[in-house]
Parts: C-alpha cells; structure tokens; sequence
C-alpha cells in the first residue's frame, strides 16, 4: 500500500514533467503554424516575389524581402567578425590562462552581465556613444557623416554577442582534457604551442558551435539594432549607409500595418526570421552534441 | 473551510453593491498622437462626471482592428477609414473629429533661424533632388540668409504613423512625381533618408546631425525648442506653423461625414500640412457597447470633448476644431443609436 502510493507519486511526478516538456514542443509547432496562416495572404498574393523582390512599398502593395535579409546578414556577418577576436580572448584567457583566480572571476562575471543587460539599454550607448564615434570616423572619410547605419549596427551587434560566444567557447577550452596539454609540455612545447596545436584544434568544433549561436542572437536582435541602422528600407549602398532588418522592419511597421497584405508580408518576413534561426541554432545545437560525445568516448 | 465561504460572502455582497450604484465605464484604443489630449480630457471628465475612461494608445491601425473586434467601446485614428477599410467594419462607423495636429519640418541648420520652404522644394528634398544646402532653389526663397555649402539629409519615421500619412499626403497632393514615385500611406517606400522610430527619434537624430531636416508634430517640435521652417500655402503666403494657423487651415468646406484631408488648404492663412485626429463609434453603438448605460455615456462623452473639453486642447499644444467642424460633428452625434 504505502509504496503504491510511492509509486503512483512518482509515475504522476514524472508524467507532470513530460506534459510541460511537451507542450514547450507544441509551442514552438504552434508558433510555426501561427506564422505560416497568418503570412498566407502575402504568400498569395505576392508570390515568388517576396523572395526575389528589391522594392518594399506599402501604397502600392508590392513587398519584397530582399533588402530586409540582406540587412539582416551583413550586419550579424560583420558584428560576428568585429567579435571573434574580442570574445576569442577572452575565451582562451578565462579557459586557459587564468582559470581559478580571483581576478579571472571578476572577468567572467562582468561579461556574463554584458548578456543581461536589456537590448533597449545598448540601443541608447549605441545612439549617444557608439553614433557620434562613428560620424566622427566618416567625417574625414568623406563619407556622409550619418552616424548611423549598418556598420553602426554591426558595431553594437558585436558587443552584444560576444558574452555568448565567450562564455561557451570558455567552457570548451577549459574542458580539454589536461593529459593532453601535459604530455605536449613533456614533448617541450611552448604555451602557445600548446594553444595553437592542442587547445583550439580539440576545441575548434565547440567554439565554431559557439560563434553560431551568437550569430542566431545577432540575426533575431531587434531593439538596438532599430535605434542606431538608419531604417532605410533600401539594399544597403554602402558599410556605412543606412539599412535596415527584418526584425526592424517588423517592429516598425507591424503596430500600423492596417492593410491586410502589408501586414500578412511583415508576419512572413518574420516566418522567414523564424526559420534562418532555427536552423542556425540547430547546427550549432547539432555540432555542440556532436562535441559532447567525442569528449565522452575518451 | 468555513472561513473562505465567509470571505466568499462578503466579496459577493460587495460585488452586488458595486453593480447596484454601477457607473459607466468605457474602453478606447487608438492614434498615439492625441493621447496627451485625451489622457487629460478623459480625466478631467472622469472628475466631472464619475466615467471612468480608458484609454489605451496603441497606435491607429490597433485601434482601428480592436473597433472592428468589438473589443473596444470606441477607436481613435489620425487617418480617416477609407471606403474599402469603411466596409469591411461589421456596421457602419462615424469620425468624430476631436482636434488638430500640425506637421513642421524642424532642421539643424545652425546660423538658419527663419527657414522658408515651398512644396516644391519640400518634394525635391524627400525625392532626394536636393541634396545640399546651397541649392539656389532653397536661396532664392531664403534671400537674407547665409545656406552653408553642406550635405543635406532627410530623415523620415521608420514607424507607421498618422503623421507620415498627413506629410505624405500633402506631397502627393503638390507634386506630381511624388504621387508617381511614392504617394501618400502610413508607411511608404521613401526614395532616400534616414528613418527613425517616433516623434522623440526623428528629433532626436536632427538634433545629432548637422544639415538634417524631418517632419515632426508641432507640438513635439514646440517642447524640444526646435527650429522649423515657414512653408508657402496654396494662396502663396508664406505661414509660421502655428495652433492658430492649422485651425484655419480646417476652417474649410467639409463632408457631412467629416472624412476630409486639409493639406495644401484653400484656406489664406492655414498652414497646408495638418490633419484632423478622429475618435471612431459605430454609429449603432449597441455594435461595441451592448451596455445602454455606457452607449448613452459615450455619446455624451463625444458631445463634451467637441464642446467644453476643446478648451484644454491650447494648453496642451493641439488645436481646437473651427466652429464649422463642431457644427458637422454635432450632426453626427445627434445620430448615434442605442
């Protein structure tokens, strides 16, 4: 009797478990479903020409998606090369170099606070700090000093990703196993020999993993990316020229999109954002697995 | 056990308490340009009257698809309903005009205090054929003044809103090849310049660049001590935007259903780039508010915002209706149903 009870405590106990995992399933379908019958209208009646389209004009009804994705790769592109070599750093610094001290934890947690801080926050350091730097560049570049525009965009993009990257590729590095790192030392190599042909070889596939899942973060950033890229609604004519994101676009327009195609391409473009970062963080997702088992397997 | 039924009890008798000296309450959503207005008119009547109004600012398109729901009592839009939009609501919808907006074109231009424009070269600007400060066009109507030899740059709302619908309106009407080009919406496909997100974003960023000029709200432009520019009227004089200016500008031959586009009026001394912000019924208001108390509530509410409650509009930097639009918008209430 008494471990009946147990039992049937457990089995209800884990059946609670199992329905929440579900439905966060059911959510993500459901999110997916929403998006695809709400962006039918657009699909309709616009065609294949939502995909290959230049032009995004609300008055005449004619919606093309190009220059939204391109926006949206050039600057989580550049904001991911503008951040490899800061987040690299302090990855193979923290992971290696300086692993247990006391000045290493101060670093660790000040770039972990980096990724909490709210984006709308970066939008303002972008506007007031970030702009003015970057006018102050096209100034004697000749370039028209607006401040604001892709490459500022990227600029903050970066900064926003790199406790993403940082902090997993971190973990990779400090999980490389030290029998391998001692055994090179015994062979007399250097510690940058060490770094260069055992640490980030072996840790190559998590760091990679780690890259793209700050890039799904760049790609789906939608506040400070609207305050500082110039809402142009134009292919972007230069690094420095206006542009704008789908993630933008869609915060901008959707509160007054009052025609029914207007609003239907906004739900697709975000059905498209949808779908670039799901696939994005699954191949990260994918490699990081594929990390783990090798690590296990040793 | 028995000390929940207690507390049961006493919610339910304060429940059929409340409900017995019930007062109305009504729900709007709408334009985010007159709630300041609203805000102080819905509170000042709530004082007056014990009606409790809220309002909820979400923008115009919201407004106007919670009105279609039913899930409001009342919408509010800074663009009139077209006749397509008009049909596809579930009964058929009154504009009752509440008050005015100006659009000014603010700029930085340091050194610039009395910039004068015309429409055509407010066009050429936002198509992106002027493109310096220096242009003899932008002389010739600036005789006294000393323009830099200095990149001009136009920055537009990234964001749909009424204001973008009342600017682009009145370009469409004075130049042709913007009506080719672009036209007249909420959002449009601007040909060049930079796009920022509200009234506080658009200044925000003519304020950061030099030789930046963009269309704010009078209002807005008014509280952040911005310079804009003096623009000609149809009748050619050259008008300092102004509440008084854009109440004339109103003062004008109007639709019995107050569904009218004041840009570029006939009117002498208006100022051509302004609009009226409407509150939106049914005109069965039974439609939205099945309640009799409240229907009756709202019309009364209508009738008090277009007689006393204009008189908060100059305080807070709107302009109050003309006496002609009071007229048509007393018509149309007298024929709500409920």
């Amino acid at each position: 009797m008494w471990t009946d009870r147990l039992q049937f405590f457990e089995i209800m106990f884990k059946k609670t478990l199992q329905v929440f995992a579900v439905l966060v399933c059911v959510l993500l379908g459901g999110i997916f479903l929403t998006l695809l019958v709400k962006s039918l209208p657009a699909i309709v009646s616009q065609g294949i020409r939502f995909v290959t389209g230049k032009e995004w004009d609300p008055v005449m009804g004619n919606f093309g998606a190009i220059p939204f994705v391109e926006g949206t790769l050039i600057t989580s592109f550049v904001a991911l090369l503008i951040s490899i070599p800061f987040s690299l750093s302090i990855a193979i610094f923290l992971g290696e170099y300086f692993k247990q001290t006391w000045f290493s934890s101060v670093i660790k947690s000040i770039v972990e606070l980096l990724a909490g801080i709210p984006s709308v926050v970066y939008g303002f350091f972008g506007l007031f700090v970030l702009v003015p730097f970057v006018r102050s560049l096209e100034t004697p570049l000749g370039i028209t000093p607006y401040g604001v525009g892709i490459f500022s965009a990227a600029l903050i993009l970066a900064l926003m990703i790199v406790p993403y990257s940082a902090s997993m590729s971190r973990e990779v590095i400090a999980l490389v196993p030290s029998d391998l790192k001692e055994a090179a030392y015994s062979l007399g190599a250097t510690r940058y020999e060490v770094l260069r042909y055992i640490i980030l070889p072996y840790a190559s596939s998590g760091i990679f993993a780690g890259t793209l899942l700050a890039l799904g973060r760049a790609m789906g950033e939608t506040m400070a990316v609207t305050m500082v890229i110039g809402n142009s609604n134009l292919i972007p004519e230069s690094l420095f020229g206006p542009g704008n994101t789908m993630a933008s676009v869609i915060a901008n327009e959707f509160t007054e999109a009052t025609d029914k195609v207007h609003l239907a391409s906004l739900i697709e473009l975000g059905l498209y954002l949808f779908v670039i970062t799901v696939v994005i963080n699954s191949v990260g997702r994918y490699i990081i697995s594929k990390f783990t088992i090798e690590t296990q397997t040793q | 056990m028995l000390k929940s039924t207690k507390i049961m009890t006493v919610l339910l008798a304060t429940l059929l308490i409340t409900s017995s000296i019930y007062s109305a309450e009504l729900l709007g959503a709408g334009a985010t340009f007159p709630y300041p207005f609203y805000a102080k008119l819905f509170s000042e009547y709530y004082k007056k009257t014990g009606v409790k109004i809220n309002y909820q600012a979400i923008g115009s398109g919201g407004g106007i698809q919670q009105l279609k729901n039913k899930t409001v009592n009342f919408g509010a839009s800074d663009a009139f309903l077209s006749n397509a939009e008009l049909k596809s609501m579930p009964g058929h919808v009154i504009h009752i005009p509440t008050c005015l907006g100006a659009v000014v074109l603010a700029y930085n231009l340091p050194g610039v205090a009395n910039l004068r424009l015309n429409a055509d070269v407010i066009a050429d600007i936002f198509l992106g054929k002027i493109s310096n400060w220096n242009d003899s066009r932008i002389q010739a109507l600036n005789p006294g003044a000393a323009l830099p030899n200095q990149k001009l740059v136009s920055v537009h709302r990234s964001d749909g809103s009424g204001t973008t619908s009342i600017f682009t309106d009145y370009l469409n009407k004075v130049d042709k090849e913007w009506g080719q080009k672009v036209g007249a919406g909420k959002s449009v496909n601007w040909p060049i310049g930079l796009g920022a997100k509200g009234n506080a974003g658009v200044s925000g960023m003519i304020k950061q660049i030099p030789g930046s000029i963009g269309y704010v709200e009078l209002n807005f432009a008014e509280k952040n001590k911005m310079a804009y520019a003096t623009v000609q009227n149809k009748s050619g004089n050259f008008i300092k935007p102004s509440l008084e200016a854009t109440s004339q500008a109103a003062d004008v031959a109007m639709p019995a259903d107050t569904r009218v586009s004041i840009t570029n009026t006939e009117a002498d001394n208006g100022y051509p780039i302004g609009g009226f912000t409407w509150l939106l019924v049914y005109q069965d208001l039974n439609i939205s508010t099945p309640k009799d108390e409240n229907a009756k509530a709202l019309s009364e509410l209508l009738s008090w915002v277009i007689h006393d409650g204009q008189a908060y509009a100059k305080t807070l930097d709107y302009s109050p209706l003309p006496a002609s639009s009071v007229k048509k918008a007393e018509v149309l209430i007298s024929t709500l149903k409920f």
